[in-house]
Parts: structure tokens; sequence; C-alpha cells
């Protein structure tokens, strides 16, 4: 594939929504702001001018009904694209997602998939406080029956979304507004990335560090930052947090024998905690040191900048947290 | 409104399989061998008889936790309906769904769900679907009065009306939500108002005289088809059974608090018993073609418990199966 040209985080997205559309007629978008200018970003520019009002359906606010709405077309043989553009608001539509739609193939004996897209966008940072802020994927992740995927650049975000609306489950897609301006080159067909399969992103031998979406972009600034101190960091991103790449995971931790986890969500019960588990269960006898973790702390986002300063973890928390785990032996 | 004489045959027919459906689910309940809730439709055939017999094949159907009677009217199986509810391989959703999921794509029924008003969103989105799609089908979802207290019937209403969608909102109104005497619930008695602030079509309706049903959807369901938009149908009826089960949450013990009067009053109404009254006093049906109908069911159901008794329970190695397609 071309990947001699670039493109934006979000205007990724909006290529795999244009390409999709324009190749599946089942598939279909439904959700607040997608004719709005700014409700979603560009993520939804010339969707509407160019599939209609029957495929581009700006909706009430309205989010238990209308995710419920994608999920019973997805039960009538159609592939919706569900977006809320503040993932907050899911919230309002957990029976949808988590009752309905997670459960029915498995409590339907297999007899109907659901092949719907819940499209969920963080908007961490910029002041707006506890309800405009929240990284749900460890609480989707929970859910059997549900897949949830979070890409870190151009290119996995149009692969996911793609592999998101080929899916024959219900996949919750979770991007961060903070990784949209970023620039990456994104090739020109459709393609699709295997949900399930983390990209290993640099190869190291001291320690192991997971993170995914924004804390990967992180990542990649502090294993730059490690490698100048001769710390040799290999960078696993997750892409998909479930099914989680166990493989690729415990291939590394016995390869380094030293994890730092990294996620942009709350410290207890969460992503890291499930990536911590799994690196004991399957690869103890390879820990040479305590395993690390870089969180959000068990706290609500806070709206001024003072607070928010050290509420949000960056690259510098995650250089500190490999050099303790090398430090520890 | 003028009916063939078969079609009259077909709606006895509808709900006297239903009925005995139900009831030949008592003793194994009370016995213990039916284990997973059942929440039986007896005393309110006439509704999921009289619109069943409007909708076609690929129409689409979406129930709730009372849902044997739509199932059965949509078409799904006798076999598959009772082999599910004893948790055989063999059922409608290969024993992983029980009485409350009750599913059957191939005739239209969607699926069923106990979440109370879980299902109508889904229903608005099979409606949304079938019209980006151009579509002439009809989706109906049938829900109780228990789900007028839901906010998101209210979003779906008004989300049906601004698309003109091709939904019929099924409320069956049997005066309870599990416990709870409507007149506790709500003001407002007159459940089929709550339509008109949406501009929603809506009617109120005898749940127990079937011809009324019947004749009401059919003007509902011919309405949704044209595409003019969403109707809202109210149906007054009463379950003769507990919320769940037999009697009520506690199988045997007789703890249904409803007043023995009220009881006795709607059992006086049995859709089946009246209907059969119009149809032997109208000369229609004589009375042993209306006992061949019945015995006939009978042996349906009986070779439907056989079915389910001779079918392998699910095999536990198999416990995470659908998990994911």
């Amino acid at each position: 594939m071309s990947t001699d040209r670039t493109l934006a985080f979000s205007l990724a997205i909006n290529e795999a929504l244009h390409q999709m559309m324009e190749s599946d007629p089942s598939v279909f978008l439904i959700g607040q702001g997608v004719k709005s200018p700014w409700y979603v970003g560009n993520t939804a520019q010339g969707l509407l001018e160019r599939f209609g009002e029957d495929r581009v359906i700006d909706t009430p606010v309205s989010e238990n009904a209308m995710t419920g709405a994608a999920v019973g077309a997805a039960l009538a043989g159609m592939r919706p694209v569900a977006v809320h553009p503040r993932m907050d608001f899911m919230f309002y539509a957990f029976d949808p997602i988590i009752n309905e739609a997670a459960n029915w193939h498995y409590m339907n004996g297999g007899r109907l998939p659901v092949p719907v897209v819940f499209w969920g966008i963080i908007n961490r940072g910029g002041e707006q406080a506890a309800q405009h802020s929240q990284a749900l994927q460890a609480t989707f992740a929970h859910v059997p029956g549900l897949k949830v995927v979070m890409p870190s650049t151009p290119y996995d975000a149009k692969g996911l979304m793609i592999a998101a609306i080929r899916d024959p489950n219900p996949v919750v897609f979770i991007d961060e507004r903070w990784l949209y301006r970023l620039e990456g080159p994104v090739p020109r067909e459709i393609y699709e990335l295997e949900i399930g399969r983390a990209a290993v992103r640099r190869a190291g031998r001291d320690a192991t560090l997971v993170a995914a979406s924004y804390m990967a972009f992180e990542a990649v600034k502090a294993a730059e930052t490690l490698s100048r101190e001769g710390i040799d960091v290999e960078l696993i991103d997750l892409r998909t947090i479930k099914p989680l790449d166990k493989e690729t995971i415990v291939a590394s931790v016995r390869k380094t024998g030293r994890l730092v986890i990294a996620d942009g969500g709350w410290r207890s019960f969460g992503v890291t905690a499930e990536v911590a588990a799994v690196a004991s269960e399957e690869a103890f006898d390879s820990l040479k040191a305590p395993i690390r973790r870089v969180t959000l702390p068990d706290c609500p986002a806070p709206a001024s900048s003072s607070l928010e300063r050290v509420y949000y973890p960056s690259s510098a928390d995650i250089v500190s947290a490999v050099r303790q785990a090398v430090q520890a032996t | 409104m003028k009916v063939t004489k078969s079609l009259l045959r077909n709606l006895y027919r509808s709900m006297v399989r239903i009925r005995l459906a139900e009831e030949s689910l008592v003793d194994p309940i009370l016995r213990g061998e039916i284990r997973c809730p059942c929440h039986l439709y007896s005393g309110q055939e006439a509704i999921a008889a009289g619109l069943g017999a409007c909708l076609n094949e690929r129409d689409y159907v979406f129930g709730n936790h009372r849902s044997h009677g739509h199932f059965l009217a949509k078409g799904g199986g006798m076999n598959e309906l009772i082999a599910e509810i004893f948790g055989r391989q063999t059922g409608s959703a290969r024993g992983r769904g029980g009485s409350m999921h009750l599913i059957d794509p191939e005739v239209g029924m969607l699926g069923a769900a106990p979440i109370v008003a879980g299902t109508i969103s889904l229903a608005l989105g099979a409606a949304l679907a079938t019209k980006i799609r151009r579509e002439r089908r009809v989706t109906v979802s049938f829900f109780g009065d228990g789900a007028t207290g839901e906010g998101v019937l209210y979003e779906s209403l008004n989300f049906a009306a601004l698309k003109k969608l091709p939904l019929l909102f099924a409320c069956e109104n049997n005066l309870y939500a599990t416990h709870m005497p409507i007149g506790e619930c709500r003001v407002a008695s007159a459940i089929h108002r709550v339509a008109a602030p949406f501009c929603v079509e809506s009617r109120v309706v005898d749940g127990n005289d079937v011809l009324k049903v019947y004749e009401t959807a059919r003007w509902a369901v011919g309405h949704c088809r044209k595409g003019q938009g969403p109707v809202f149908l109210e149906f007054r009826t009463y379950r003769f059974r507990g919320h769940v089960g037999p009697d009520d949450n506690i199988q045997g013990s007789h703890t249904d608090i409803r007043p023995p009067s009220e009881v006795r009053r709607w059992f006086k109404k049995d859709p089946i018993t009246r209907f059969e009254r119009y149809l032997t006093r109208n000369g229609i049906l004589d009375a042993r073609t209306l006992r061949t109908i019945r015995e006939e069911a009978q042996g349906e159901v009986e070779a439907a418990h056989a079915f389910a008794q001779a079918s392998p329970l699910p095999a536990p190695e198999e416990l995470t199966n659908y998990v994911y397609r």
C-alpha cells in the first residue's frame, strides 16, 4: 500500500467513513453533531453532502434511544456507526450498549450478529472538568461481548475504524481529541488492522512499556528521552484494549523482565491492572522488578489548570516510572 | 369490517396455541422442572394473535419479558419455544436465553429482552433500517404499561415521529407493573395519550377482544406501511397468572396481591371464551370444530414437550460459544 501521503488523525477517520459508506450501503453514521462544522471535529466533513440525511443522521439529544436505534438497525442488517462526541454521555446509553448489544449474540444462542460501532471521543483537558473528560475504556473492556479499540496514529485510526465497521460484533472505538491534529502516513486504499493485535513501536531490551491511544503518543516521547539516557525501552502500543494481545505483552516481558504500563484512565481496576495481571500470571518468573503504572489518580477530572497539570500524566511521568523499574534491579 | 372465515379460524387457533403452551408450563414450573423465570401470557392472547395476523414474515417484532405469545404469533416454532424454556440445545436460542430471550430471525422475530423498555429503541432502529433501505416492512415493539415509566420510550416516540418511521408501539396495559397497580405508577390512566405531545397517532383498544385488536392493528400496520409514520396502540388487558410464574414470585404459594374480585371480573372477559361465544353464536364455527382446533393445538404442545425432553442440554464445554461471532 502506498504510504507516501500524510493525513491528520481526524481526517484519517473521515476517510474511513467516506470509503466504507461508499463501498457498503448498509453503513451509516448516527449521532449528535454529525452535520455540525465543529461538533465532531472534521471527522464527519463531506459525509452529509455525499450520502444524504438518510445515512448521515444528526439526532436529538437522546443518547439512550439513538444508541439503541443503532443497535436495532444492526440487528436488522445494517452496519451503523453511533458517534458520541463526548463519551461521558455514553453513560446514558449503557443499556443498549451493554445490556442489549454486548449480550444479544450470546443470549440468543448466536442467532443474530450485532455489527455496530460505538464511537466515543475523549475530550480531556481544557478546564472541562469531570463530565467532559472521562476515559471509559476499562469500563467497556470489562463487558463480555464488546471489543474495544483505541488508535494512537492516523494509520491505525483509519485501519481500526474500517475493521470496527466490518466486525460482526459490537466494537467500541475510542479516540482522543488531543490526537486529532497528529499527522502521519495513511494509505489511500481501504485497509483494516486486525482487532486484537498490538504493535511493537520500538524494540528494546531493558524494559517493556505498554500504552494505548494518547498515552502511546506520550510513551514514544518518553522512549526517546530514555534512549538518550541509555535505557532501551520496548514500546508496545496496544491499539486494541479488548481482546488484549497477551501474546505480544508476555513475549516482551519475558525478554526485558520489566514492565511499565501507561493508560489515560483511572488507576484502580483499569487497563493497567489488567495488563499487570496478565504479566504476573503468564510471565511471573521473568519479572526482575515491581510493575509500575502511570495513570490518572482515582479522582474526577478537575477544571482549574493548576489541578489539570498534576492530574494528567505526561511523558515525564512515564520516564520516571521506567527509571524506577530499571533502577529497582 | 369484512373478515373471512379462515382468518377467524386462524385467530382462534393462534390464541389457543398460545394459551395451551402457557398452561402446559404451569405444572413443570411447580415441579421445579422449569427453572428459568416464565412470565406467562395467559389472558393477553388476543393482542399477539390479532396483531400478529396483520403482519407478514418480512415484518419485524421485538418483544419483552412476556413474549411467548409474541414469538408464536410471529411464526416462531412451538418446539423451539418449549425447548428453550427447558434450557435445551434445540431451543430457539440454543438454551442460552431461556423464556425471556426468544428469537427467530427467519420469521422476523428479532428478539425479546426483560430490561423494561430496553427493546423499544431496538425496534426504533430496525424501523430506521427499513426506512434507509426503502423497504415496506413494519416493525412492532411490544412493551407493557410498566415501560411507560422509562425515558427511552419518550425519546423513541420523538425520533420515530421526527423521521416518520414505520414503527408500531404496542403497549399491553395489563394494569400492573410487576406488583405495582398502574394507579400507583402514574397519575393519568390513559396511557395512549402519551403519544399526543409527539404528534404520534394513537388509539386505545379492548385487548381482550381479538376482532377489535385485529381491526385496529390492521389500520395501524397499514398506516405504518404507507409511510404515514408511527402509531401508538394501548391494549387494555389483564394477565391471568402472576407477574412471573403461575402465581407470583413465590411459586405455589398464591402470593398474587391483586384483589380476588378484580381477578374474577377479568376471568369473565377471557379473550378465548369470548371469541368462542362470538364464533358459535354467529354460526361461523361450531363447537366441534373449535374442539378439534383445541385438540390439534394440545397435540402440538405435547409433542413440543416430548421434543424438549428428548433434546440434549448444552454441552458444558460450549459455555463460552457465542460470546463473539
